[in-house]
């Protein structure tokens, strides 16, 4: 089945504060979606409240893939179901290795029974880790723990790339890398583009965009999508920030909590 | 006030007992002296627990148990522990006494000797009397006393000068029948300049209840090289107190592996004694607690010889209702210079109703010496659970991963494969997987 993800008029809030105020987005597979904003406008807060952190409360809206209730699932059917979120700050867990932890990503998507061989494993990740050039070693420290901040993106995306999801949101991917790797992780991106896979990709840079092709680009403000277009959006943005925006729509403070 | 000390048996009693076992007359006259200061000593004081609410009594009587001839016959219960070992090195031993003694060829014509207690204190008499109960002493207090007084069966390992043994010995002692007396009692004497591993497992069977009074002394002489681990995976049943120490001397090294896998309420000192110079100690605690245990840990470095070294780490998980205080002292004596004492606690709590107490202590006599502490108690990190349930990993299986990331800094550094491997196994068990 084609991939159909949808957000309709999501709500949702934090320790009793409402950050996102309505978001409406629809992605099909083969899409790539751009959400920039400044910084505190809800981005991270969207991502979270679709992945499910048990901080982040939705109190109104939907989200469905291919017409199942996301919002009705647990973070780990979530993921299972085929969402994906490269996070902003991944979390460090001492004593996991990292490939113990993606052997046990790819046998929760397996029937009992069915684990991937140890072989089979561990050539798809050494084959992965190659095309993001990551150093071997990786795969046996502990999960992100002492990682750079690059090492941690390089490493979000070689999860996205072995456990092969059907909705991508990519939180900042960029932040933090330097520009050889931004190239690396935009050609693995490429990489997985596909006819049945979507791509959220939340970013503050034209610069990631320019190796990865938009074919949408939303702007967020105070919770919600303000303004959407094609690519040009994005490259205008970056060469005359958000003022003209600001200015268009009336808004003086973008930032959550602010109404116009 | 004094808590008056039930004695388990009487004067009369144990002079029989020691005189049926054919013990020589020194020995005899110790138990008695041990059971006399049993009676007036008091139970040792336990940091933040009351051992006086424990259910502590249980001795039972002596019994004697069928040796077994060939490890086929071994106890169901112990079948797993002792099979492959058919040519290597093992003793168990059931409730009151040794059941089987194996020492390999190699090894005997080493000059090793592995025996249990009671026969070596018939064949190295001076050699053994010369070492028992001098470092755990009976004057401690009454449990101390009730165990020199009482013990049974026992291992008595002892590695001549410059032998360096490459495989390990092993014990297994087993409780199966709560009427029988369990106080086995563990002597290693590393001689100087040699090299010996040790691994034992307390077991028990059964449902009724049992208090195990052990205790463990090691003696690792000029330059010996002594790595003991442990494993205690008694059921709910069994008590468990144990007192282990070790008396380190010049460049010697000890080496501690616990694994703390009991099901019942237990105590424990693991403790080492660097009186030599230059002389170390490593000690690596893991621990489970589950049901409503109550666990009192402590490990110990004790200092005085010159530029001695101590590394001591604890690492606790507690579920359910699980009470943990987990004591670690490092004391700097006076005169060991440039020492350092170094030492970690960390407990994990998985349940609201489990309880963890790291306490660790730094004494210090002396100015030049390096010693370091940290320690810490928390819950599992929800943070942590989110972003590996983010990948599809359930819940479940996340906080296993977590819970084994926990131990595993401490696990991996285990050098013996197979003990890794068991260790990892009664985990699992402990963890209800
Ligand atoms: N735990 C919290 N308690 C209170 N406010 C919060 C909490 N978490 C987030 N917020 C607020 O929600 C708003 C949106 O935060 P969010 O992280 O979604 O922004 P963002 O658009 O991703 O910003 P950036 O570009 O800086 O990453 C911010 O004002 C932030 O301070
Ligand atoms: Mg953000």
């Amino acid at each position: 089945m084609a991939t159909h993800f949808k957000i309709e008029g999501l709500k949702a809030e934090i320790e009793g504060k409402e950050i996102l105020k309505g978001i409406n987005l629809e992605m099909k597979g083969g899409e790539i979606h751009a959400i920039m904003g400044p910084n505190g406008t809800g981005k991270s807060t969207l991502a979270s409240a679709l992945m499910g952190h048990p901080k982040y409360e939705v109190t109104d809206g939907s989200v469905t893939l291919n017409g199942e209730d996301v919002l009705d699932m647990a973070v780990d059917e979530r993921a299972r179901a085929g969402l994906f979120l490269a996070m902003q700050y991944p979390s460090e867990i001492t004593g996991v290795t990292n490939s113990d932890f993606l052997r046990s990503a790819i046998n929760a998507r397996r029937e009992e029974g069915q684990e991937i061989s140890l072989i089979r494993f561990i050539r798809q990740l050494e084959a992965k880790m190659k095309e993001l050039d990551m150093n071997p070693e990786f795969a046996h420290r502990y999960l992100n723990e002492g990682f750079s901040g690059g090492e941690k993106k390089r490493n979000e995306i070689l999860q996205m790339m072995m456990i092969e999801p059907s909705i991508v949101v990519l939180d900042e991917i960029d932040s933090g890398l330097d520009i050889d790797a931004l190239k690396i992780v935009a050609s693995g991106v490429n990489a997985m583009r596909s006819d049945d896979r979507g791509f959220l990709i939340i970013t503050h840079y034209q610069r990631l965009l320019n190796y990865v092709k938009p074919d949408f680009v939303h702007v967020m403000m105070q919770g919600r999508i303000v303004k959407s277009g094609g690519p040009e959006l994005a490259e205008r943005l970056e060469a005359e920030g958000y003022d003209w925006v600001k200015e268009e729509l009336g808004i003086e403070d973008e930032t959550v909590g602010q109404e116009a | 006030m004094t808590t008056q000390t039930i004695l388990p048996v009487n004067a009369e009693g144990l002079r029989q007992l020691s005189e049926q076992r054919q013990e020589p007359t020194w020995l005899t006259e110790n138990r008695l002296k041990a059971l006399e200061l049993a009676a007036t000593l008091e139970l040792p004081k336990l940091e933040k627990m009351r051992i006086e609410r424990w259910d502590i009594q249980n001795y039972g009587s002596s019994k004697e148990s069928g040796s077994i001839a060939s490890l086929a016959e071994a106890p169901a219960s112990i079948q797993e522990l002792v099979k492959d070992q058919e040519s290597g090195s093992l003793i168990i031993q059931r409730n009151s006494g040794v059941v089987y003694t194996k020492l390999s060829s190699e090894l005997a014509a080493q000059g090793v000797i592995f025996t249990d207690l009671q026969t070596a204190i018939k064949e190295h008499g001076d050699l053994v009397k010369a070492h028992l109960h001098t470092a755990v002493t009976a004057d401690e207090h009454s449990v101390s006393a009730l165990h020199a007084a009482l013990w049974n069966g026992g291992v008595f390992l002892y590695v001549p000068k410059n032998v360096e043994v490459s495989s390990p010995l092993q014990a297994v002692l087993l409780t199966d029948n709560e009427e029988a007396t369990f106080a086995p009692h563990v002597l290693i004497i590393a001689d100087t300049n040699s090299s010996v591993t040790y691994v034992d497992n307390y077991v028990s069977e059964g449902s009724k209840a049992v208090t195990h009074n052990g205790a463990v002394e090691i003696f690792a002489k000029s330059g010996a090289k002594v790595r003991y681990a442990t494993i205690h995976q008694m059921g709910t049943n069994v008590t468990d107190l144990s007192y282990r120490r070790a008396i380190v001397d010049n460049d010697a090294s000890m080496e501690w592996i616990v694994g703390e896998m009991n099901n019942g309420d237990t105590m424990s000192d693991t403790h080492s004694v660097l009186k030599g110079n230059g002389s170390t100690s490593d000690s690596k605690i893991i621990a489970v607690g589950s049901g409503s245990q109550k666990l009192n840990y402590t490990t110990r470095a004790n200092h005085f010889g010159k530029s001695s070294e101590s590394q001591m780490i604890t690492r606790a998980v507690m579920r359910e209702e699980a009470q943990a205080i987990i004591n670690g002292i490092t004391k700097i004596e006076h005169g060991a210079t440039k020492s350092d004492g170094q030492q970690t606690e960390k407990v994990l709590m998985l349940s609201p109703k489990a309880r963890g107490d790291a306490n660790p202590i730094l004494l210090i006599d002396e100015d030049d010496v390096k010693a370091g502490h940290a320690a810490s108690v928390g819950q599992v990190n929800q943070e942590q659970i989110y972003y590996l349930m983010s990948r599809g990993i359930s819940r479940e299986v996340a906080e296993s991963l977590i819970i084994y990331g926990f131990l595993a800094p401490v696990v991996s550094q285990i050098p013996l494969e197979s003990l890794q491997k068991q260790l990892q196994a009664v985990i699992e068990g402990k963890l209800g997987q």
